[in-house]
């Protein structure tokens, strides 16, 4: 895309590929919920019970939260923290993906961090591959028609009103 | 980014500019006027004297093109000089930008080192603020120690230069007749100016014009 830098977009194909492997990744931990997250902090999706959770608000904050973390890292000499815990009666486990996304688990009681821990290294693999799949399509020259070529009328009505 | 699924394009700006300008409460003017039902929660992260920290998020939804709903996310950053560092992470990705300046006189000197700093900020990301969606609001127009627009412009939005020679013709601006947002200056170089408003953002003046000129910037910017 061009606006920005960047950007990206991604098929229905991506967003099952994604959606199945982190249901299963749910299952296999027993934990809540996951959110897939962008660097600037929007939300690319969720996956599980994530009722009475706002999501948008969660994400930006995750995305700051991993940023802050990150210059946190490079102060102390580390390249960064590939991964962040929070802990409660629900805890929240974050780690990077591929430099690209970042990965939030929800869970509680029913599981432990160390099963959430022991299953993401697993995880983590599966969706670097997807973000590589999704990013590389800009590069190939494989990069879809823009979704809003020759859509200037519609922008003026937008916001015309 | 267009996400597929959800049918939504998501995009971010961030309202820039010197500290106690008037950046949050653009936000909160956004905030307290759209329909609960196209916005989302306004989250500040500030001090306990309501001075941003790291920043304020408005989710906002402007409506909907070819079936996509159009939300943009609007952060502010802390305008405090020696927040440099988490200024610049709100930055990251971002779509497009407003600059918030103060306009009395005594913050021109404000103005100018917090332009200064969104330029480097920008550069350091390899983002070059002259080729995105870029909107100027000249604030607090109603106090008496308000500078005059042209000096404002001078200093703050005196055009860079155009490289693309398919760009050499007049475009008028659209919100101030009689001026021009691209224009060739008396020695023949062609320049360019972000678009301008003003506002006094306590009272919502300006504040949706701002917001509608960026919004729209950037959509035409993926078009």
């Amino acid at each position: 895309m061009t606006a920005g830098n960047k950007n990206w977009s991604f098929t229905p194909d991506d967003f099952s590929a994604i959606t199945d492997s982190l249901k299963r990744f749910l299952g296999e931990t027993n934990s809540l919920c996951a959110l897939l997250v962008d660097r600037s902090g929007q939300l690319v999706t969720t996956v599980g019970d994530a009722s009475g959770l706002d999501t948008t608000a969660f994400a930006t904050l995750t995305a700051a939260d991993y940023s802050a973390n990150d210059q946190l890292a490079k102060l102390v000499g580390e390249k960064d923290f590939a991964s962040l815990l929070h802990q409660g009666e629900k805890s929240i486990y974050v780690a990077d993906v591929a430099r690209r996304w970042i990965l939030v688990i929800v869970f509680d009681s029913r599981t432990t961090v160390g099963l959430v821990r022991l299953r993401m290294k697993a995880e983590l693999d599966e969706l670097t591959l997807l973000v590589d799949r999704i990013f590389s399509r800009g590069r190939n020259g494989a990069e879809p028609k823009p979704l809003l070529a020759g859509a200037d009328d519609e922008i003026d009505k937008l916001f015309n009103t | 980014m267009i996400n597929y699924a959800s049918r939504e394009i998501n995009c971010k700006i961030v309202y820039y500019g010197p500290g106690l300008g008037g950046k949050t409460t653009n936000l909160e003017h956004i905030y307290g006027k759209v329909k609960p039902e196209t916005r989302g929660k306004l989250i500040s992260l500030a001090t306990e004297t309501e001075r941003t920290l790291f920043f304020d998020f408005l989710p906002v939804d402007l409506g909907t093109i070819r079936g996509f709903k159009t939300r943009f996310h609007l952060y502010t950053v802390p305008g405090q000089v020696y927040y440099n560092a988490s200024r610049k992470l709100i930055l990251k990705n971002v779509d497009g930008i407003v600059f918030v300046g103060d306009s009395q006189a005594e913050r021109m000197e404000a103005n100018l080192e917090s332009m200064q700093n969104l330029y480097d900020n920008m550069s350091e990301y390899g983002y070059d603020l002259t080729k995105m969606p870029f909107v100027i609001q000249y604030n607090k127009r109603d106090l008496a120690n308000a500078a005059p627009i042209p000096d404002l412009q001078a200093a703050l939005n005196p055009g860079w230069e155009v490289e693309d020679t398919t760009k050499f013709r007049v475009a008028p601006d659209p919100y101030h007749a009689g001026e021009n947002l691209v224009e060739q200056l008396p020695g023949g170089e062609w320049v360019e100016r972000a678009p301008y408003f003003e506002a006094i953002a306590v009272r919502g003046d300006g504040v949706f014009d701002t917001l509608k000129a960026v919004s729209k910037l950037v959509l035409k910017a993926l078009a």
